[in-house]
């Protein structure tokens, strides 16, 4: 296959970045995404360039390292996949392929396609846990929960904080990751103690950030690589709603 | 000089040791915790846990990780689940089973002590992950499911899905995310520890490199503790994640840390072959799918006619055929050689012919689709993704490929190193698994050790040495910092200066394939000499010839590549020694050498039911050998069998 790249280089958070083309012959449909682009790197290195960075790790679709905007799509064109489980018979010979960074005020570039997304940490430390610390828990089985609730619990905890749904929101709103941070605790019982204050807590450190307000366009969901539903984010709203003017949920 | 290797295994029965062990150990007063400076290199499982564990006791912790947050280690990655003895199947399972499966599949080549532990914790692990909110399996009355995995006869395998490493890993990250908001954890992402730095023979802190920034950074601590995981990538192409690296814990054994049985590494039998020379990594298929997918080759050699042609009667199912009791769900080290013996012999299926069916026509049938599915839906997707074949209607093709290792710094009964202060955690150190490491007895190491180990162990070391003065605590201003970092900054600046024609990547390759060829699956004598001699040549061309792009005082990613692989390649030397000098097979160490006449593994109990750990005497020194005798007082050494 033949492709010209159009990719995103930017040396530092302070410098002003841009598109590069570059063309780029033998590539084989079985090689997946990034393996094409370690082969662009290869020959740039052998060519005395530098290299485009970009955020890889497990390679397998879980660790949620990898990021991109791949032709305006958040891991690109398939649904339900991360840029690291794309390939490149997604692509047709003689494509043009755009790759950008994840863009949002709360996700800063660090160098070319590699943002930071130290903000997810931030609005987990505020309250996305449960407050069990090492030691004295009862028997795992004494609590039974409903296959239901905890299926559910499951939706929600298969988020992998990898941030296609704040790239691929046009408010760059973080709903769908805080939902999905406060829907796994929240359907358990082990998180109902702090459930309240998890929710209003996560929510103003997220607004601390500088994410967006959702307005239901439910992009992140159509790019969400595990395909978790916007439902959550209603729940979320529910909980927060509560949260705030319940004296109950105080 | 030889090591020193007092395992400090306690006295008594196997089930008082760690009882008996905990009530003779120091403590060190709630009020004085605050005062005592601990650095958890890594923040995976075993990292996560144990800083997350430390700073609730009150330690000030320090924890480190090259990846842009905790949550990302590669303990995320496994997939199957984690044993524990809870018996809740009612299918017979113990404490003392559980241990007794655990050294027997580690082919009784660890620590009777330590394994025993394992398995006496894991059933805490399993109560605290639940407390945590892990949202394991259940079955519709509301009760925890378990399922079967390789090398046991018994159900005692809790599992997420298909991403029980992903849900036990947000646990320890969200535990450690809660001691990060009180403050008692300072967490360093995108940093890379470069040196641990000895005062006295003991661990006082590290160098560190900021990924982002390039500075070069110290750090002193009262006890310094690993959880930087295994080396699988010496073979280039492994499961492990791209960034997972040997150089944390191969710059301690270089600080005098033993390295302990480098040569034993687990080749996982369900892999996805490999499918080009470009292919950067490869992709396991949990050992679960083991559970209802029978392995099969065709009978006859070079059979070109697709699975679904080739009738019932000429297909081998060779697992079933060579192990009757256990079958398809025989351990890793196991179902691996056999799928080799059949590849080699001329009967692997796939362009290739290095791959054999693991089909689940049988169980689809028996079950239907939507179990199958409810099953191992997001595996079966995962596969499709890449391989752009349907599982449903096709068997899948797998193949065997390096997954894990067994070897690791040595440690005693409280996972400190030969170094006093310095602990390692985890797929780092070598102590539970022997020459072979159980499905789902990872995950349970790595917790096991953080949760309820390290914090009692770490507590005694301190409460036994450390200095609770602040005026006599050594600072980073201390010689001892000045010459470590003096050497890393030389490293670095001696790798920048090679400035070659050949990518740092391109010798990681060929490292991989001399490894693969030589220190594979199968080893010999010839191969591991041959290897001896090509590694040498081939990192002193790596230090020749390199090309490193740009400034090291930036985001450089071959920068820290280049580190990586310069010790890989000092690394792999070690483990090719190590293999060649423990001339037996057993678990995951092979040599073709020693096997009976039906092919399987042969021990030699008499001269090698020993720990090899080794001492680094200088960059192409030959390392020296000091041996642990491993006591067996509670188990027979048998032969393994799984007929």
């Amino acid at each position: 296959m033949k492709i010209t790249l159009h990719v995103w280089r930017q040396k530092d958070v302070n410098s002003v970045g841009k598109m590069q083309r570059r063309e780029v012959n033998d590539i084989s449909q079985d090689m997946s995404f990034l393996e094409m682009l370690d082969k662009v790197n290869e020959d740039i290195i052998i060519e005395g360039g530098e290299p485009i960075a970009f955020d890889h790790d497990c390679r397998e679709g879980i660790c949620g390292m990898c990021s991109m905007m791949i032709n305006g799509r958040a891991h690109g064109p398939d649904d339900g996949t991360t840029t690291c489980q794309l390939h490149m018979r997604s692509f047709q010979d003689g494509d043009a392929i755009h790759i950008e960074p994840f863009r949002a005020r709360a996700f800063p570039v660090v160098r070319d396609l590699v943002v930071d997304r130290s903000s997810f940490d931030r609005i987990v430390q505020a309250g996305g846990f449960i407050s069990a610390n090492t030691g004295g828990c009862q028997d795992a089985n004494s609590q039974l929960i409903p296959k239901i609730d905890s299926d559910l619990a499951m939706d929600a905890a298969a988020c992998i904080g990898c941030g296609a749904c704040v790239a691929s929101c046009p408010n760059g709103s973080a709903m769908l990751f805080v939902a999905a941070k406060m829907g796994h605790l929240a359907n358990l019982p082990q998180g109902q103690p702090e459930r309240y204050t998890r929710a209003r807590n996560m929510i103003t450190q997220m607004d601390a950030e500088g994410f967006g307000a959702c307005s239901n366009h439910y992009e992140c969901e159509a790019s969400c690589p595990k395909d978790i539903p916007v439902t959550f984010i209603g729940d979320m709203n529910r909980d927060v709603l509560k949260a705030n003017t319940c004296s109950s949920a105080k | 000089m030889a090591f020193n290797l007092d395992s400090k295994t306690p006295e008594g029965p196997l089930a008082d040791k760690w009882t008996n062990h905990l009530f003779n150990m120091k403590l060190v007063n709630p009020a004085n915790k605050r005062k005592f400076n601990v650095i958890v290199v890594g923040s995976g499982l075993a990292g996560a846990s144990a800083a997350a564990s430390l700073s609730e006791l009150g330690y000030s912790v320090d924890c480190f990780c090259f990846q842009d947050t905790p949550r990302r280690a590669h303990s995320i990655a496994a997939q199957g689940g984690i044993n524990a003895a809870k018996n809740y199947p009612n299918d017979g399972d113990s404490v003392r089973r559980l241990f007794y499966d655990t050294i027997k599949g580690g082919d009784y080549r660890a620590r009777e002590a330590n394994v025993y532990r394992l398995a006496e914790v894991s059933n805490s692990i399993i109560d605290q992950c639940v407390a945590q909110g892990v949202p394991f399996a259940r079955d519709y009355g509301g009760l925890l499911d378990n399922r079967s995995f390789g090398g046991a006869q018994v159900s005692r395998t809790f599992y997420a899905r298909g991403q029980t490493g992903q849900q036990l890993l947000i646990g320890a990250y969200q535990a450690l995310s809660k001691e990060i908001a009180k403050g008692g954890v300072t967490m360093h992402t995108r940093t890379e520890m470069l040196d641990v730095v000895t005062v006295d023979g003991q661990a006082k802190g590290i160098i560190t490199r900021d990924l982002v920034s390039g500075e070069i950074k110290r750090h002193a601590a009262d006890a310094v503790l690993l959880c930087t995981g295994g080396y699988s990538n010496v073979f280039y192409l492994s499961t492990n994640a791209m960034g997972s690296n040997v150089t944390a814990a191969f710059r301690a054994h270089k600080k005098g840390a033993g390295f302990a049985n480098p040569c034993y590494t687990q080749i996982h039998p369900t892999c996805i072959p490999v499918s080009s020379e470009h292919q950067s990594k490869l992709t396991l298929m949990s050992e679960s799918l083991r559970n209802d997918g029978r392995v099969w080759v065709p009978k006859s050699k070079s059979d070109g006619r697709p699975p679904a042609d080739i009738p019932e009667d000429e297909r081998d199912y060779y697992l079933e055929r060579r192990y009757p009791s256990f079958g398809n769900l025989v351990p890793r080290d196991v179902a691996s050689r056999a799928a080799k013996e059949r590849c080699d012999e001329g009967f692997g299926v796939g362009e290739s012919g290095l791959a054999v069916y693991l089909d689940f026509a049988d169980a689809i049938e028996r079950l239907g689709e939507d179990t199958i599915r409810a099953r191992y839906g997001n595996l079966f997707q995962m596969y499709e993704k890449i391989t752009a074949e349907n599982p449903y209607k096709v068997p899948m093709r797998i193949f065997p490929a390096v997954h894990y290792t067994m070897g690791g710094l040595w440690v005693d009964y409280n996972l400190q190193t030969t170094v006093p202060g310095l602990f390692a955690l985890g797929e780092c150190n070598f102590s539970d698994h022997g020459a072979n490491r159980l499905g789902a007895s990872a995950l349970m190491q790595g917790l096991a050790d953080g949760y309820f180990v390290a914090p009692y162990t770490v507590s005694n070391y301190l409460g036994e040495h450390g200095e609770m003065q602040a005026d006599k605590k050594v600072t980073t201003t201390h010689p001892a910092f000045d010459e470590a970092e003096a050497a890393v900054v030389a490293r670095t600046e001696r790798l920048m200066a090679v400035n070659g024609t050949q990518s740092i990547d391109s010798f990681h390759k060929r490292l991989g394939l001399i490894m693969w060829d030589n220190c594979g699956m199968g080893r010999t004598k010839e191969t591991l000499t041959k290897a001896l001699e090509e590694i040498p040549k081939l990192r002193e061309e790596f230090w020749n010839d390199v090309r490193i792009p740009g400034d090291d005082k930036e985001f450089n990613i071959e920068v820290e590549k280049a580190n990586r692989v310069a010790d890989f390649l000092e690394f792999a030397e070690t483990m090719c020694l190590d293999a060649l000098t423990r001339e037996e097979s057993c678990g995951g160490h092979f040599r073709e050498e020693h096997q009976s006449a039906d092919g399987e593994a042969q021990r030699d109990d008499e001269n090698f039911a020993v720990a090899s750990v080794w001492e680094y005497k200088g960059e192409g020194e030959r390392p020296e050998l000091s041996l642990e005798q491993l006591e067996f007082e509670n188990v027979k050494l048998t032969t393994r069998s799984y007929k």
